[in-house]
């Protein structure tokens, strides 16, 4: 590594202004799990470096207002997917930060970097589009909201501004009856970067449990129509992307066939480049084959809760 | 820059200087002289680097690759190495099933396998093969092909089980 200082800001208003000043020469710091590899490869050369971890909140999970669960942006892998509140609200999450490189890198890996390196190929991503993350981000003006879907501008683009840093992720209640399934391939079963990943989450349609925004969501499940079918593709598009059709499609018909079809138009929504990794035709014919396994699983473990007389009782 | 931290290795309190842009690799390496941990990829890959390391505050120590870890963030840390896996004189019961099944040939991953293997059984005790592959996932070996490796850590679990009896 080319020499560089650490500093450990003491507040937030100082590491924006510190990250401001720096233009470019100095990088923000969290698990420098990517960071580090760049500095060593010589593509960055930054003279200072900010490490975040040290301010209030960076690593605290907690539910916030309205039952929204605030993950600190510098909360690791690890954190996450072992946090009780993530295991029973958002297996889904808990699914793709389990999916990241190895366990003891995912002891520094966090989720936040995951989000502002904004690779199209990372693994939170296709969960965090599903589950309708927002993104907190703090600059020297004030601190301000975003979709996550806004956040992600292209391969290593962000909507941060200069000065400002991801705070947090907030997630909004999970409903109680929905599925996810994490689906990716790599080079090798496990540890590797995706070359293509999904995302599939389904909301049976059963009541909110005390959020408050039941209205939306009371409606039970008539047999083989689904509400609220997310689909999400990482690394066959400059960001991570919804396949919104394919999700129309499952929504309306959840039958083999149906699935087939949404697996299908899941591949349509790609917009995959050939590249070091995998090719294009292979990308797009493998997102139909992880669409089609993810809706599966979500599917498979309890048809049950497709039965309409199961939505008021003891499933 | 420098920066002037205290950590604890293997038991013993330092007070360090340590440059900003060194790792806690080189840390360990080249101020400490502990070169049972190894330089492998230097990019998180490879494990051979492994050591514990328990944060200031945090509940247990947990594996990390040390060239992942700028040696000023060590402050206030607690670091157990392949040095400090011995207890009173005796090896660890991973070292020793290692030993007793041949899960060590060129010898150059199994400092990070034996660390990161002895954090797989503190935290879970009896782990499937499965559990053991997924958790070893981060750690390259390039010569036994890794049957014996997971062998050895089946013994040691069976072992550390049989002893908390």
């Amino acid at each position: 590594l080319q020499p560089f200082d650490y500093v450990v800001p003491k507040s937030h208003a100082e590491a924006s202004a510190l990250l401001v000043e720096g233009n470019g020469t100095i990088r923000p710091f969290m698990g420098g799990t990517d960071l580090l590899i760049r500095m060593r490869g010589g593509f960055i050369r930054p003279e200072r470096v900010i490490d975040l971890k040290a301010l209030p909140g960076m690593c605290d999970i907690r539910l916030g207002e309205q039952g929204w669960l605030a993950i600190g942006a510098a909360c690791t892998m690890n954190a996450v997917a072992l946090h009780p509140l993530v295991q029973q609200h958002y297996d889904l999450l808990a699914q793709a930060c389990n999916a990241v490189a190895s366990y003891q890198l995912r002891n520094r890996a966090t989720v936040g970097g995951n989000i502002c390196n904004a690779s199209p190929a990372a693994d939170t991503a296709p969960a965090l589009y599903c589950l309708d993350a927002a993104v907190e981000l703090f600059g020297s003006d004030s601190a301000r909201r975003l979709p996550i879907a806004e956040f992600f501008l292209g391969p290593g683009k962000t909507a941060l501004r200069p000065g400002e840093f991801l705070t947090a992720i907030h997630l909004p209640p999970a409903p109680v009856e929905a599925r996810g399934a994490f689906g990716k391939l790599g080079r090798t079963k496990v540890g590797d970067i995706s070359m293509v990943s999904v995302a599939v989450l389904v909301d049976f349609g059963l009541p909110i449990a005390d959020f408050g925004l039941a209205e939306t969501r009371t409606i039970h499940t008539p047999q083989s129509t689904l509400r609220n079918v997310r689909i999400a593709l990482g690394a066959v598009g400059p960001t991570p992307l919804r396949a919104s059709e394919a999700e129309a499609a499952l929504a309306e018909d959840a039958s083999p066939d149906g699935v087939k079809r949404a697996a299908d138009l899941a591949a349509a929504a790609a917009r995959p480049i050939d590249d070091i990794r995998a090719s294009a035709a292979y990308r797009r014919a493998m997102v139909a084959v992880l669409t089609r396994r993810g809706i599966e699983a979500v599917l498979a473990p309890s048809s049950s809760v497709l039965r309409p007389s199961s939505a008021g009782g003891a499933a | 820059m420098s920066h002037t931290i205290a950590l604890t290795v293997n038991g013993e309190r330092y007070r360090l200087d340590v440059a900003a842009h060194h790792s806690l690799l080189q840390l360990l390496r080249e101020q400490l002289v502990l070169t049972g941990t190894k330089n492998g990829c230097e990019a998180g890959e490879c494990g051979a680097c492994a050591v514990l390391i328990t944060w200031p505050g945090a509940a247990r120590a947990e594996p990390v690759n040390s060239c992942m870890v700028l040696a000023p963030e060590a402050d206030g840390a607690e670091i157990v190495t392949i040095e400090g896996l011995m207890h009173d004189g005796q090896l660890d019961p991973l070292q020793q099933a290692f030993l007793a099944t041949g899960a060590t040939q060129c010898g150059f991953c199994t400092p990070g396998i034996l660390v990161n293997a002895r954090a797989l059984l503190d935290r879970n005790p009896d782990p499937s093969e499965t559990e053991i592959r997924e958790a070893l996932v981060g750690n390259l070996c390039r010569c036994t092909g890794y049957i014996r490796i997971i062998e050895a850590v089946k013994i040691a679990a069976r072992a550390g089980r049989e002893a908390e009896r």
